[in-house]
């Protein structure tokens, strides 16, 4: 059987799930800092999809890869808790403020620098943007074949993938060929919890810079126990055109942000009778409220 | 996120406990696996944060599955088929989450795939785990029954069985049979040796026997033929894969429905002996039988959190006359009664969990090298303090426990009475804890040798040394006040001189010196943490007029009680 190489993209995200009421600045922005930073929930279903492989094809690797600021390696130690081989930081000021194509164009570059990889695996979207952008955009630059919305891989046969999507209406399995870029549904399994004796193993893995910035009493684990080091690259250590990261290189402009609240204004009445309740039932699929 | 773990501060305040960095040292060995293991801590700070965050893990699993689960494993329960015991559905991703997690067979050593834990954070583990699913813990927590085999088995037998239990298989602990309930003695299933075959083979029925379909389980059986007592008793080891037991039934419990409570028939089962011939009961069981004591206590103070959580909840959700029922002085004392001997009880289980950690560790350690006469000293002190505390916080915290859970369905008021709160599972759940590995009457007559030896008098001196902060004399001078009335009460019992006389009394006299030492608990943790303050207070008053209650109980008694109250 085969092993696979597989870079699981994964992001750190404000968690938009258990909002408070600051967590909105007065200029209609994210409050970054009054909501607790976690591992993207689908980036997780997509982190359970390539750990399920790994349990098929023994000699699996998985690489996680984040890009993010420095606080970011956490994403990689939760991955690394959970059963991940390795991972790596990208982090540099001139990747902030990047969209998702900015973003993406990053991502690729550093994978380009992983260079050996069978299949990316990344959560369909972020909670924080709900894009669903960068896995697609990433497999369009690495001009590899892109399967979205997977909920779960059924296997694999002669450099194939079998692949299960779950769509607004309905499942479809398709196939494609490796190396390919997949994302994932939460409809897919719940990631795994984080496992005892890794935890143990990896909860002193530090970036340099984070070693560099604590007062950390282990310091001389760091000599003799390198897998504790999780790779830290800025732009420099990646080959791009500094064009197309970070500001530069976003076209998108947010132009307006708005506060929706949800309030219902209008009121309907329908009479308890077959017609108007069947007419009802049209709009309601019609305008996709139903269906 | 919700977790179990972090959202009860009183456990880490337990965890951190001073005498912490001597247990860790010992049961690490001054972290000599460091080298060997990539897991294994550097130090005692590096081995603290291993169980904080492991608690952690365990916090989270508990708030996010197994808890959420536990109704519907209450519903669904285990079945039976041809193959054995299929547990609930929602049991089983219980077991599916805990084995991925890397949470069986927690205090056995890394050489077994183990990770060494020491009891404290593992009957925190249990603690936390009853409050989620008190029937899970069953199954999850008979991992204790590997720390029999670590103990006595020869060295083949460690390897062929611990790394399986590391790996996650379960087990049970096959001691019932229907005439030897809590008098072990008369356990009938019979052991014969094959000398062709250099085996042993067991047949006859046990009883009650928890998780009875395990993958490994230890069976107490009778090897000497015609004896009649517990010396002719032996531990076997049995492995399911075997297939010579079968399930014949699982009961139909009031309670901890998700735990399959099995009568099996062993028909030629194969088995191996573990340690000595005779020594089934007399040493083997009875260390089982202190760890499951102590494991039953843990889940008690879950439970009783459990229950505690759901009536302040409640409480002070639920308006009546125009305001939360918190509010009227008949809920609020029994809410804050509640909490004061919730805290209690804990206090007295990790207590008595870090006297077992250190003679534990002094055992072992004893294994390898011969121990210096002061750590003899230390060992056996501990471990008679264990002896002594054992049966105390067994029997103590079920018996709360249980009392917690009728109160908490008491403020739930009619709605507590119906299956849609949790708090009627709770209730009939708690109700096995003052029952099995031990019912509170045998607890008290285990109990009962503190009392008549000294042993709880001379602990309490001890706490009364402790030095503490100037504020809390005036606590200390009324826990010295009920320990002379306890000390004259017993003098009133034990100066008739009469076994069953004591026996009588034994109850109330156990309860009296429980109650002054959960009294030094408290202290010594308000002493720690002031936050234990109200908790400390509320806890004296009750422990004062219940201990008031009991002396008044035994002045007015004489020897012709027992003529009075004896019933053929």
């Amino acid at each position: 059987m085969k092993s696979l190489k597989i870079v699981v993209l994964a992001k750190q995200v404000p968690d938009t799930r258990n909002v408070g009421k600051d967590a909105m600045k007065a200029d209609g922005t994210v409050n970054r800092a009054a909501l607790a930073a976690i591992f993207n929930p689908e980036d997780l279903n997509a982190l359970e999809q390539a750990l399920r492989l790994k349990e098929s094809f023994p000699g699996t690797t998985i690489t996680l890869l984040t890009m993010g600021p420095g606080r970011a390696a956490e994403v990689i130690r939760e991955g690394l808790y959970r059963g991940a081989d390795g991972g790596v930081l990208l982090t540099d000021r001139a990747f902030a403020g990047a969209d998702t194509l900015a973003t993406s164009y990053a991502l690729a570059c550093a994978i380009r620098k992983i260079k050996d990889f069978d299949i990316i695996i990344a959560g369909r979207q972020a909670i924080d943007g709900d894009t669903a952008q960068v896995g697609p955009q990433v497999a369009e630059k690495l001009s590899v074949p892109q399967v979205t919305y997977v909920e779960e891989i059924l296997g694999l046969k002669e450099n194939k993938l079998t692949v299960k999507r779950r769509l607004e209406r309905g499942v479809e399995t398709v196939e494609v060929p490796l190396p390919c870029v997949l994302t994932v549904n939460s409809s897919a399994p719940d990631c795994r919890p984080r496992n005892a004796k890794a935890l143990m193993k990896y909860k002193h893995a530090r970036t340099v810079t984070e070693r560099q910035d604590s007062s950390d009493d282990y310091i001389t684990l760091y000599n003799d126990r390198p897998y504790l080091d999780i790779p830290e690259w800025s732009v420099n250590d990646i080959e791009t055109d500094i064009e197309q990261l970070g500001l530069s290189g976003s076209p998108t402009k947010v132009k307006k942000i708005e506060n929706i609240v949800f309030q219902a204004k209008e009121t309907m009445v329908i009479r308890p009778d077959d017609e108007n309740i069947n007419s009802f039932m049209k709009e309601l699929i019609d305008n996709h409220t139903l269906g | 996120m919700d977790n179990f773990y972090l959202d009860n501060p009183d456990l880490r305040f337990h965890l951190t406990h001073p005498l912490m960095k001597k247990i860790v040292a010992l049961k690490e060995r001054q972290y000599a696996d460091q080298g060997k293991y990539d897991f294994a801590p550097v130090d005692f700070e590096d081995a603290l944060d291993n169980y904080d965050k492991i608690l952690e893990i365990v916090g989270e699993i508990c708030a996010t599955v197994i808890g959420p689960n536990a109704d519907g494993v209450d519903k669904e329960g285990p079945t039976l088929d041809e193959n054995g015991v299929n547990y609930a559905s929602g049991t089983q991703i219980n077991l599916d989450i805990i084995r991925k997690a890397g949470l069986m067979g927690l205090t056995l050593p890394r050489e077994y795939g183990g990770l060494n834990f020491c009891s404290v954070p593992y009957t925190m583990i249990a603690d936390v785990v009853s409050r989620a699913d008190a029937s899970f813990v069953n199954i999850w927590g008979l991992q204790d029954c590997a720390e029999t085999i670590h103990e006595f088995a020869t060295d083949e037998q460690k390897e062929k069985y611990l790394p399986r239990i590391t790996q996650g298989a379960t087990m049970a602990m096959d001691l019932t049979e229907p005439d030897a309930g809590s008098d072990l003695q008369a356990v009938m299933l019979k052991a014969t040796y094959n000398e062709k075959e250099d085996r042993w083979y067991l047949n006859g029925v046990k009883r009650f026997i928890t998780n009875g379909d395990g993958d490994i389980a230890l069976v107490l059986a009778r090897s000497e033929e015609g004896s009649t007592d517990g010396r002719g008793l032996s531990m076997f080891i049995y492995d399911r894969a075997s297939k010579g037991v079968t399930v014949r039934r699982i009961e139909h419990k009031m309670g901890i429905i998700g735990s399959p409570t099995c009568e099996l028939v062993f028909r030629n089962a194969p088995a191996e002996l573990v340690g000595q011939r005779r020594l089934g009961l007399i040493k083997y069981v009875m260390s089982l039988m202190n760890s499951a004591r102590l494991g039953i206590a843990a889940q008690s103070v879950g439970i009783a959190e459990a229950a505690y959580r759901e009536a302040i909840a409640y409480a002070r959700e639920r308006e009546q006359f125009g305001k939360p029922i918190i509010k009227f002085p008949a809920v609020y004392e029994m809410v804050s009664s509640m909490k004061a001997r919730l805290d209690a009880i804990r206090s007295l289980l990790y207590e008595t969990t870090r006297f077992v950690d250190i003679y534990k560790a002094y055992g072992f350690i004893a294994h390898e090298n011969p121990l210096t006469k002061p750590e003899q000293e230390e060992m056996k002190r501990y471990q008679k303090l264990a002896d002594i505390f054992t049966p105390l916080v067994k029997g103590i915290s079920s018996e709360y426990c249980n009392s917690m859970a009728y109160d908490s369905l008491q403020i739930h008021g009619g709605s507590g009475f119906m299956k849609e709160y949790p708090i009627e599972r709770i209730y009939r759940d708690a109700r096995i804890t003052t029952i099995y590995e031990g019912t509170t009457q045998l607890q008290m007559v285990a109990a009962i040798r503190g009392i008549t030896t000294g042993g709880y008098l001379a602990a309490i001196r001890d706490y009364e040394m402790v030095e503490i902060k100037p504020e809390l004399q005036i606590y200390r001078r009324t826990l010295i006040n009920l320990t002379e009335e306890f000390e004259e009460t017993v003098k009133m019992v034990t100066v008739v001189g009469d076994n069953e006389y004591t026996d009588f009394h034994a109850r109330r006299m156990v309860e009296m010196a429980a109650n002054i030492i959960m009294g030094y608990m408290l202290m010594h943790d308000t002493n720690r943490n002031h936050d234990y303050w109200k908790s400390l207070e509320i806890f004296l008053r009750i422990a004062r007029s219940e201990n008031k209650a009991r002396a008044e109980r035994i002045r007015i008694s004489n020897i012709n009680d027992l003529g009075r109250f004896k019933q053929e």
